[in-house]
């Protein structure tokens, strides 16, 4: 539509035309307004269409009656209400019918609207006064458009505004209808009552309701129809749905653990080696690293920071006894009264095991002439080792019995119950006392029997059945062909760590036991014998067994049936003095392994322990027990050494060697052969706390090696005053030996103490002392067993003193040791260096002899010359002296003193 | 250039006490050793584990701090251990006299 703005805010110029006509009232048509151009300010502006009939019915035909220069055309009203009847709702000015009805005037303006200004064709001007303006100024639209323009430029002439009669627009109508009126008459009530009912106190009294008449109102209940019905079919739904449940717990997690780990480290070649030790870097390192090094092992050397010397200054504490005492206390002594023959003890073997059991093997006490004059009364008499026991000093518990004296013999350290012994014949005999264990090892409990009657005197107390000493038969004893010729003198049992086989290889012992032995005997042979059955055995012939075989008693056990009588030894090895037929007589032998024994105690009784409550005894096994795929030992030191009947010493092998020209098994060449004792050697021993010192006692004298030192002993004593004849080791002090002399005497040695005399010596019995042995039983109780000639066992206390070491002796025994092996080299260097001075001073003496005849004359003269040149200054400083000669000015003072 | 190596290596083994000698590299396998093989090869596995912790502890404790010798006394000897970044000189010393 055309702007609004200036032509709705001119003040004049409003064009206005109006028609007015009367209108007929239609009642349900009345509330459609008529659309007028209020909107834009020209509210009497009713546009309007006329279509082409109605505008020939009123004349107004577009381009006919309403033309440009006159749009407007003049319309009565009564015509229009004609029209009105005619047409009713068809007729055109319809929507304006009440602004006709209401036109005051006669006669309407309809103007043609050529430009659509108001939106449709033509439009009705609804008031009189539009009439009038439209009317009065048709002509100049455009002039007072440039009119309004130019009026707006010139001054704003103020005009009051007039007021005008208010014109009704048609608002009273909806204030009347908003408006709130009375509809009805207002009723007035007037309720009255008499004062003195007002306040008056109320009393309130029950009243059945039913009573009285419509008093109460009630609801009953009633079947209602709606609920009569019952459902007889429900609709309902379902799904089915997968139960999930939610449950948790806790389990023990059990997770794999490594129960062991086996590898292998890495390690660097060689050549890898080599490259390090060019690089650089390393060899800066090591110059920084040991600067620093050196510094802290220097502080080491200079002093020991963590001593502490309070504790180093207290010996041992806990003393039993007097500290000063030093002597060895006679405990027990035993003597077997029921053999009358006069016996010598010649050796002795403490039960590894049960306290207070000792066994002493016993031999008839005569020369070799008289043992081949009474050998018809000898053959009758049996030859024993009795088993003592603290508890009872006069009957033996166990009596072993052997085809002839035993000379050695020695409890194997895996089983106590097995006893080897090697006999004066040659033959090694073989015990098993298993059945018997149970009689020795209750000795303890020997109380019951002193109960009994004791007032018997002691030679009816013998045949009491109760201490029936058994007499136990050996078991086997070796081939007499192929072992010993000679008294056996030394039994050893072998470790039960190694074996060893025919070539003497050293294995692993996969057994646990110890089944092997060596012995030496007087006829120059050491032999290596197994007490398994071995079966490269060519099978005897049938006859000779028939021969052999003798009738078993029923009490002997058959451990060792395989062996009776057949038994061989493994190696025989031959100590030849080359090639001379007098060859070196083995008396002790001492091997590396020895030293263990002594300590073993607590391994012994848990083996066996193990043995009883297991279910085979393995010594019951022995048939099979040879296994073949043994894993060889490497590194294994084979040798050992042996003394001998003359009083040498011998450090030799044992493995055998193939001699290349006869093809048999040859024992290797001794390594060393010392002579220092002038006597027979009886004590051969590794000290218990060192492995490779070994005492050797014979003769006068005794001597301390160390293994692998081939110049010497370490230690050898002068002659003593007597003949040694019996020695041992301390078991518990390093540097401490017992030595047995032939004059009953025990010799104590503390090489602590003294090394060129015994620290004590003390008397035991009368007679030459055969053998020694100490024991300990507890850290507080030891014994030492001593033997002698008339056959009789002392059993002697060692004190507190001699038994306990003294603190770092360990160390320093180690260190007295060094210090002699240096000697020894010092020695031998010295030696050297004597025989180098030997020859030196003899050179020089042959060369003084020639360096006097080599003078030349010239050399004379000079000498000649030199002394007279020395006799006149002297002559000359004498007469200066004695002031004849004028000495010379330039002479200072000082030149003349 | 390795005579200068083996030349200190005696001269420290040549201190009075000294049980054995031995160099390591910084993974702990053994370069030189005057001990025999399992006894070197364990040494040097588990002291080469312990210098790493004492180091690592030296050094978590104060970041600019860093070990520079490491000595365990025990009753019968003296270890020492001389750490680097690339090897490790491992001594051990009987000091008692």
């Amino acid at each position: 539509m055309a702007p609004k703005s200036q032509k709705q805010k001119s003040a004049g110029g409003h064009k206005n035309t109006k028609r007015s006509k009367t209108k007929q009232i239609l009642p349900d048509r009345e509330e459609v307004e008529p659309v007028t151009m209020e909107s834009m300010g020209h509210p009497e502006i009713y546009p309007l269409v006329l279509t082409t009939q109605t505008q020939e019915i009123f004349n107004c035909r577009i381009d006919e009656d309403v033309t440009d220069e006159k749009p407007y055309k003049l319309i009565k009203k009564e015509d229009i209400l004609a029209d009105f009847k005619n047409r009713a709702a068809v007729s055109d000015f319809y929507p304006v019918k009440k602004v006709i009805q209401e036109y005051p005037g006669d006669d309407l303006l309809v103007v043609y609207d050529k430009d659509f200004r108001y939106g449709l064709n033509f439009y009705l001007i609804g008031t009189e006064e539009g009439k009038e303006n439209y009317l009065n100024r048709p002509e100049v639209p455009e002039e007072q458009e440039e009119y309004k323009e130019h009026t707006s430029e010139d001054l704003y002439i103020y005009k009051p505004p007039i007021s005008k009669p208010w014109v009704s627009l048609g608002s009273e109508k909806e204030i009347d209808e908003e408006s709130v009126k009375e509809s009805a008459k207002q009723i007035t009530y007037m309720i009255s009552r008499k004062r003195s009912e007002f306040g008056a106190p109320v009393k309130f009294r029950d009243q059945n309701a039913s009573s009285v008449k419509d008093a109460y109102i009630e609801c009953t209940a009633y079947p209602d129809k709606n609920f009569i019905v019952k459902q007889l079919e429900k609709d309902v739904g379902m799904q089915v749905v997968p139960k999930v449940k939610d449950t948790s717990t806790q389990t023990r997690w059990t997770y794999p653990k490594n129960a062991s780990t086996q590898y292998y480290p890495r390690e660097f070649s060689e050549e890898e080696k080599e490259i390090f030790g060019q690089s650089k870097p390393l060899i800066d390192f090591l110059n920084n690293a040991s600067i620093s090094v050196e510094i802290a092992l220097q502080q080491n050397e200079i002093m020991n920071t963590f001593i502490d010397d309070w504790k180093c200054l207290a010996e041992e504490e806990g003393t039993f006894g007097d500290k000063t005492d030093t002597h060895l206390k006679e405990y027990q002594s035993f003597t077997d009264l029921h053999n009358l023959t006069e016996n010598m003890v010649t050796s002795i073997s403490w039960h590894p095991t049960i306290y207070g059991l000792i066994a002493v093997s016993v031999a008839i006490r005569l020369s070799l002439e008289d043992r081949v004059h009474f050998s018809g009364k000898l053959l009758l008499q049996p030859s024993l080792i009795l088993f003592w026991s603290f508890s009872d000093p006069i009957h033996p518990q166990l009596m072993l019995e052997s085809p002839d004296d035993i000379f050695c013999f020695k409890f194997c350290p895996s089983d106590p119950n097995i006893i080897a012994g090697g006999c004066i014949n040659g033959q090694i005999v073989l015990w098993d006392i298993t059945a018997h264990a149970d009689r020795i090892e209750n000795i303890k409990t020997g109380g019951s029997r002193s109960k009994k009657a004791t007032l018997k005197p002691m030679f009816l107390l013998e045949p009491d059945s109760n201490k029936e000493a058994t007499y136990i038969r050996h078991c086997a004893v070796s081939s007499i062909e192929n072992g010993h010729k000679k008294v056996i003198t030394d039994i050893h049992w072998l470790s039960d760590t190694f074996e060893i086989n025919r070539m003497g290889s050293v294995f692993e012992n996969r057994s646990g036991i110890c089944c092997q032995l060596v012995t030496c005997s007087a006829d120059c042979t050491i032999c290596f014998w197994d007490i398994r059955s071995q079966k490269a055995l060519t099978p005897p012939p049938i006859e000779k067994k028939k021969e052999e075989s003798i009738e078993i008693p029923f009490d002997v056990p058959s451990t060792f049936l395989h062996l009776d009588l057949s038994w061989k030894p493994l190696i025989k090895i031959r100590l030849s003095k080359g090639e001379t037929s007098l060859d070196h007589c083995p008396t002790k032998i001492s091997l590396s392994e020895d030293h263990l024994l002594y300590k073993a105690q607590d391994k012994i009784l848990a083996q066996s322990k193990v043995v009883k409550a297991g279910e085979m005894n393995p010594y019951h096994d022995l048939e099979g027990a040879l296994a073949n795929n043994l894993k060889p030992i490497e590194d294994f030191c084979t040798k050992f050494f042996v003394g001998t009947e003359e009083g040498g010493v011998i450090y030799t092998d044992w493995k055998m060697e193939r001699d290349p020209e006869t093809g048999r098994l040859m024992a290797k060449k001794p390594v060393n052969l010392y002579a220092v004792h002038d006597g027979a050697v009886h004590t051969v021993q590794r000290s218990p706390f060192y492995k490779d010192i070994i005492l050797t006692i014979g003769g006068w004298n005794l001597a301390i090696w160390k293994e692998g030192i081939t110049t010497g002993p370490l230690l050898q004593s002068c002659c003593a005053p007597k003949r040694y004849t019996a020695g041992h080791w301390s078991l518990t002090r390093p540097g401490v030996f017992y030595i047995g002399r032939e004059d009953g005497y025990i010799d104590i040695w503390d090489l602590l103490e003294k090394t060129h005399e015994p620290a004590q010596s003390q008397n035991i019995c009368i007679t030459m002392i055969t053998y020694i042995k100490p024991w300990t039983f507890t850290a507080k109780q030891q014994f030492i067993a001593i033997a002698d000639y008339y056959g009789t066992l002392h059993i002697l206390e060692i004190p507190w003193t001699l038994s306990h070491p003294s603190t770092n002796e360990a160390s320093s025994m180690s260190y007295y040791f060094e210090r002699e092996v240096k000697h020894l080299e010092y020695v031998e260097q010295r030696k050297k260096i004597r025989e180098q001075e030997k020859k030196e001073m003899e050179l020089e003496l042959e060369k003084k002899k020639t360096k006097t005849y080599q003078k030349s004359k010239e050399q004379m003269e000079a000498e000649l010359k030199a002394d007279y040149d020395n006799y006149l200054e002297l002559e000359k400083n004498t007469l200066i002296n004695l002031g004849l000669i004028k000495m010379p000015e330039t002479m200072s003072f000082m030149d003349l003193m | 250039m390795q005579a200068e190596v083996e030349e200190t290596l005696k001269r420290i083994q040549s201190h009075k006490g000294v049980m054995g000698t031995m160099v390591v590299n910084a993974e702990g396998i053994p370069i030189r050793t005057t001990l025999d093989n399992s006894t070197t090869v364990q040494y040097a596995g588990l002291l080469h584990q312990l210098t790493m912790k004492a180091k690592s502890t030296v050094r978590d404790i104060d970041p600019q701090n860093d070990l520079t010798f490491l000595r365990i006394r025990s009753k019968k000897h003296e270890i020492m251990v001389a750490p680097d970044k690339e090897y490790l000189l491992i001594v051990i010393q009987n000091p008692c006299e």
